[in-house]
């Protein structure tokens, strides 16, 4: 056996289904080529949704009303729970609605930039284009946006860009775009055509004759484990922030639809993106379960200071102006406050690694409202910022009026995932991945807003447009039962891992892998990377694996409803995704958006990306449990956005 | 439509408030006629004639009473019925307590089962005493009207029972109006403040004016 | 804090349940709730018994997955959902009772955990604006009033956790259904399905086996959205106006 990092390079891979030609035709070209099913034999094809968030929940909807038979699953009691619930800030589209300069190409060309160059082209392009529609849906849907007193919508600017296009419904912007989609998806469950499966969990993929043909999934409540035959599966199933175990990610949130089917051939691209959100309540202790986003506006009006000397335990208020580092002002003197996440949670770091963090365990950094108080008086921060206030105080039992807020970052967004075609499709045919699960279109850092959305986008308008072409040329599948051999083996691994995790007995909880683990991803494939650091974390996984599959300890059985069990298997593909995220980060010695590489800065400390060598998607193939996979370099070609370096200095 | 209403909860609600509100008015006109007490036999055994009489020529005489005694038994076997139809439905609907119980929401929303029991037993007592005579405590007389309402309170069950009913009616109707009011659609966050005020005069002026009687015969103001 | 947890224990929806008690030691006032539960539970898997089970997923206050009664309170004493109190709320050396929402239309899975189903069901019946995807129009076609649109939106807040039914002595959805009716009808987008929405999710709802509302209040009171208990009144009013439009057609 050969090391894990002695990876090998293989063929390139390719986009084959963007057309050619000028960018904002390309949308319009695919759809035409596309072939169609026609309308009476839609109901003949099933399509397997895994997944009810955003891109899930459009994605079922939107196949449902178009005739095809969904049949439908998530781990929640109910659709209506998936976590794009929990996005606060906003929505982007490009509805120039303010009349000040925005528009398709300007969005694309944000994104593009925002992602630090590591997204492909055509498809950030399509989304811009497609974000008008979202809105115009949404609202037909009665999503409650935040609206003016003359009726029309209000927007507001999001995360460092220069033009307002960031549509809202107050700090819940997230749970009303689910909500909308949830009803789109209850009217077609009550039409009869979705058969939805709440509380079920995708455990494997069905792949038959080199086509994805189902799926194998776990009933939550008595423990089942059945097979569900489709002609086509849609992986919505989000991120996989939750492998460094504490994230604003929510707690049942896993990878294990997205790992099983790169387990079964599809690629997976750039795993070591992740963003880590600046803004987040700080941990208080060893039993931390999550992390809780404050929304990043804050940073408008708030000043983040540390103490200048190491050690410095005064309480904020006691410490003199000339003894506080307002360091972000001092570093980044014309953006201050404002720099783009990655570059403040970078700093936060910084200041907190040299001992100078504020609060338990010296993880933290003052957020101080004292003089946006003193400027703006304490009404206007209260009707600007207030119901975050009160929510940091609920959960910190501290007065944000009074005492500085403290804030850390925390691991928030996956933008790696399925690597995925302009199509959506993964390499497996037959297998798309929407939403956060794939990878397409935030390349290295996601901008503000946008999660929302790529979700929507993929789930209303792509997907629907795509997943037709790939029916349509395969029109005639052969059936598959559950008595298949392929069914029968892929069944048969299932009920043996599970078994395996409840028969070993041992003497450590689930937990405790899952924070082992995710402290370890945390220190060497956080925030900033080095070399030996992720080396280490390498070197250290397979003996964590090792010792998992010793040392488990799963009560009860398989036949009922076992959280516990739930949870071991989740960290069982955890600790093989982590290696994965780990050898990305080493292969990539370049620093691009959220992979912060230490080898590769500028003498001020910047990220230096490296062009000529990584600008490349990198899709992995998996060859086997700690075998080391092979990379796929998807090369990407910048016509419209000119690679340049950032610099916020 | 009466079957949609009548088969929804909503619906047995609005038959609930409509039908209350039917019985309020009346005791509302009940109250004021019992306060004529005050002003001697004859004014009140006047009164109690000119019941009978009321919308003569054009009515028969005691056929608009006994179109208003029509309407209180379809607005109190409506409102007893559904009243027992949903709290039968929400027992149902709830049917293992908490442990660890709490009283929960205010005395005259917790009363208004029971408060509602109460006061239909009354009912019965009421028309057996005062109108066919058949549980009065002496000679019943018909026609005579303000001397069985003195014997009656003057016994002390008589007055115990009918304290304790108007009582019970006072926390009904404290909940009841302002409850229909909801159901009936027409409450509202900036008319809220007013329905609970005049659910609370009504409830006390009722009580109050009711229990005058008893009181003025055990003070002796009435003999 | 040392603390003494009485907890519902429930094998299974067929099995019978009882109040197991447990005994926990070094909680810190800055665990949630959920993490106190954490803690008990890793403590129970080490000793080979079987965990207690509870929903929760976001742990920040708006999945609605959390759903726990504590000392006979939706939620616990604050105002806010089960993954949102924080053990700051109690004393040390308290004894504290945990149990399921408790009604008809919600079984008992396990332990803590119940089907919630029935509000699906009820969002099925008409929680939702037919908009098929692509058909929509321009955004700013319709303008929508602010006042109506901060109406909707206050009435959309709704998480569907269910505290509602788990606080009311006659375990009513009204206040659930009534948020989503009043969301969706003050819109015009939800103007053409305004009559049938409400028939039919008040329908739904009676056929899910909820009680009917006494206007006890406790449901609001439990809201950790502060949906108001004036949404019944105004469901109450479009159930009506609903009923008489359809019969006159």
């Amino acid at each position: 056996m050969t090391s894990y990092t002695d990876y090998t390079t293989g063929e390139p891979v390719v986009d084959t289904k963007a057309p050619a030609g000028p960018i904002n035709e390309r949308w319009d070209k695919r759809r035409f080529e596309a072939k169609l099913v026609n309308p009476a034999n839609r109901r003949k094809h099933t399509v397997i949704v895994v997944g009810t968030g955003l891109a899930g929940g459009s994605a079922g909807a939107t196949l449902a009303e178009q005739g095809y038979k969904v049949v439908q699953f998530c781990y929640q009691d109910s659709p209506r729970r998936a976590h794009s619930i929990a996005a606060q800030g906003g929505i982007n589209a490009a509805k120039n609605y303010r009349n000040d300069g925005d528009s398709i190409h300007r969005l694309f060309y944000d994104t593009v930039k925002g992602g630090d160059f590591r997204a492909r082209e055509s498809n950030v392009h399509r989304l811009a284009q497609i974000s008008v529609e979202i809105i115009d849906q949404c609202v037909a849907q009665g999503v409650p946006f935040a609206r003016e007193y003359g009726g029309l919508l209000d927007t507001r600017s999001f995360g460092g860009v220069q033009v307002s296009r960031t549509f809202y419904a107050r700090g819940q912007t997230g749970q009303q775009l689910l909500l909308g989609a949830y009803q789109a998806l209850s009217r077609q469950i009550a039409a009869g055509n979705i058969e939805m499966h709440p509380r079920t969990e995708m455990l494997d993929l069905i792949v038959i004759d080199g086509r994805a043909r189902g799926i194998v999934a776990r009933d939550l409540i008595t423990g089942r484990i059945d097979t569900y035959f489709a002609d086509a599966v849609v992986l919505a199933s989000g991120g996989y922030g939750n492998v460094f175990y504490l994230s604003t990610n929510a707690m049942n949130s896993n990878a294990t639809a997205i790992w099983r089917a790169h387990r079964r051939g599809a690629y997976f691209a750039n795993p070591c993106f992740t963003q880590i959100h600046p803004t987040c309540i700080p941990r208080t202790g060893d039993h931390q379960s999550k992390l809780t986003l404050m929304s990043e506006s804050l940073r408008n009006d708030g000043r983040i200071w540390v103490p200048k000397a190491k050690g410095d335990d005064r309480p904020p208020n006691r410490i003199p102006e000339d003894e506080r580092d307002y360091y972000l002002e001092r570093i980044y003197p014309s953006f201050g406050n404002l720099v783009p996440r990655d570059i403040a949670s970078r700093a936060a770091k910084n200041v907190c690694d040299e001992g100078r963090g504020v609060g338990p365990g010296g993880q933290g950094v003052y957020l101080d409202f004292a003089d946006a108080i003193k400027r703006m008086g304490r009404k206007a921060v209260e009707a600007k910022y207030g119901n975050l206030f009160d929510m940091y105080q609920r959960i910190t039992d501290e007065d944000p009026y009074e005492v500085p807020m403290r804030i850390y970052p925390a691991v928030h967004y996956t933008m790696g995932g399925l690597w995925v075609d302009y199509d959506l499709q993964t390499t497996i045919p037959g297998l798309f991945a929407v939403g956060e699960a794939n990878f397409s279109d935030h390349g290295a850092n996601r901008l503000g807003a946008s999660a929302l959305m790529q979700g929507l986008a993929d789930g209303y308008f792509v997907l629907p447009a795509t997943i037709n072409d790939y029916l349509a040329r395969n029109p005639h599948q052969d059936e598959v039962g559950a008595g298949h051999p392929v069914v029968q083996e892929v069944l048969a691994e299932t009920e043996d891992r599970l078994n395996l995790l409840l028969a070993v007995d041992g003497d450590r909880t689930p937990d405790s892998f899952h924070r082992e683990l995710g402290e370890l991803m945390w220190e060497f494939c956080g925030m900033a990377r080095t070399d030996s650091g992720l080396r280490k974390a390498l070197e250290r996984i397979p003996q964590i694996r090792e010792e998992f599959w010793r040392r488990i300890k799963v009560p009860g059985t398989g036949e009922e409803f076992n959280q516990s069990l739930e949870k071991a298997n989740r960290i069982v593909d955890y600790l093989e995704l982590a290696e994965l995220m780990c050898l990305d980060a080493l292969h990539r010695s370049e620093s691009c958006g959220g992979h912060f590489r230490e080898e590769s800065q500028t003498p001020d400390g910047e990220a230096a990306r490296k062009d000529e060598e990584f600008s490349y998607a990198a899709a992995w193939e998996f060859t086997g449990t700690g075998e080391a996979p092979t990379l796929h370099k998807e090369d990407l070609v910048f016509e419209y956005v000119h690679p340049t370096q950032r610099s916020y200095a | 439509m009466a079957r949609t209403v009548w088969d929804s909860t909503v619906g047995k609600k609005t038959v609930m408030a409509v039908s209350g509100l039917i019985m309020l008015l009346y005791l509302v006109a009940h109250m004021i006629g019992n306060l004529k007490i005050f002003f001697g036999a004859g004014e009140f055994n006047h009164y109690a004639h000119w019941l009978r009489t009321v919308g003569e020529p054009f009515m028969h005489y005691e056929w608009t009473l006994w179109l208003i005694r029509a309407v209180l038994v379809v607005a109190v076997v409506a409102h007893a019925v559904s009243a027992y139809q949903l709290s039968r439905r929400d027992i149902r609907a709830r049917p293992s307590k908490y442990v660890h119980a709490r009283p929960r929401a205010s005395y005259a929303t917790r009363t208004m089962r029971w408060g509602g029991i109460i006061l239909a037993l009354f009912i019965v007592w009421h028309l057996l005493d005062l109108t066919t005579g058949t549980v009065h405590s002496k000679g019943f007389q018909s026609g005579h009207p303000y001397q069985n309402v003195v014997d009656t309170f003057s016994t002390w069950y008589g007055n115990v029972i009918y304290i304790v009913a108007m009582l019970a009616l006072g926390l009904h109707i404290r909940h009841g109006f302002w409850s229909a009011a909801q159901t009936l659609g027409v409450g509202s966050r900036t008319r809220d403040r007013a329905l609970k005020t005049v659910a609370n005069v009504l409830a006390l002026l009722l009580t109050a004016g009711f229990i005058a009687v008893p009181v003025g015969v055990m003070t002796g103001v009435v003999s | 804090m040392k603390l003494t947890l009485r907890v519902w224990r429930q094998k299974n929806a067929d099995a019978d349940g009882a109040m197991s008690t447990y005994e926990v030691d070094g909680i810190s006032p800055d665990m949630s709730f959920l993490e106190m539960l954490d803690t008990l539970n890793e403590e129970l898997i080490l000793k080979g018994e079987d965990p207690v089970a509870f929903d929760h997923d976001c742990r920040e206050g708006i999945c609605g997955a959390c759903s726990l009664v504590i000392n006979g309170d939706a939620h616990g004493p604050e105002r806010t959902t089960t993954c949102q109190l924080h053990m700051r709320s109690f004393q040390d050396g308290d004894t504290i009772d945990v149990e399921p929402w408790r009604a008809a239309a919600f079984p008992v899975v396990k332990d803590l955990v119940v089907d919630r189903s029935a509000f699906d069901r009820i969002i099925q019946a008409g929680g939702y604006i037919t908009a098929p995807t692509g058909a929509a129009p321009e955004a700013h076609a319709t303008p929508v009033p602010k006042p109506d649109a901060d109406f909707a939106f206050e009435h959309a807040e709704c998480i569907g956790c269910g505290a509602c039914v788990a606080a009311c002595p006659n375990g009513a959805a009204m206040l659930f259904t009534s948020a989503k009716i009043n969301h969706l009808n003050v819109l015009p987008q939800g103007a053409p399905e305004r009559e049938s929405r409400v028939l039919d999710m008040v329908a739904q709802m009676d056929e899910e086996g909820f009680g009917g509302c006494t206007l006890t209040g406790e449901c609001a009171t439990a809201c950790p959205k502060g949906i108001p208990l004036m949404s019944i009144t105004s469901m109450n009013k479009e159930w009506l106006r609903a009923t008489r439009k359809v019969s006159r057609k």
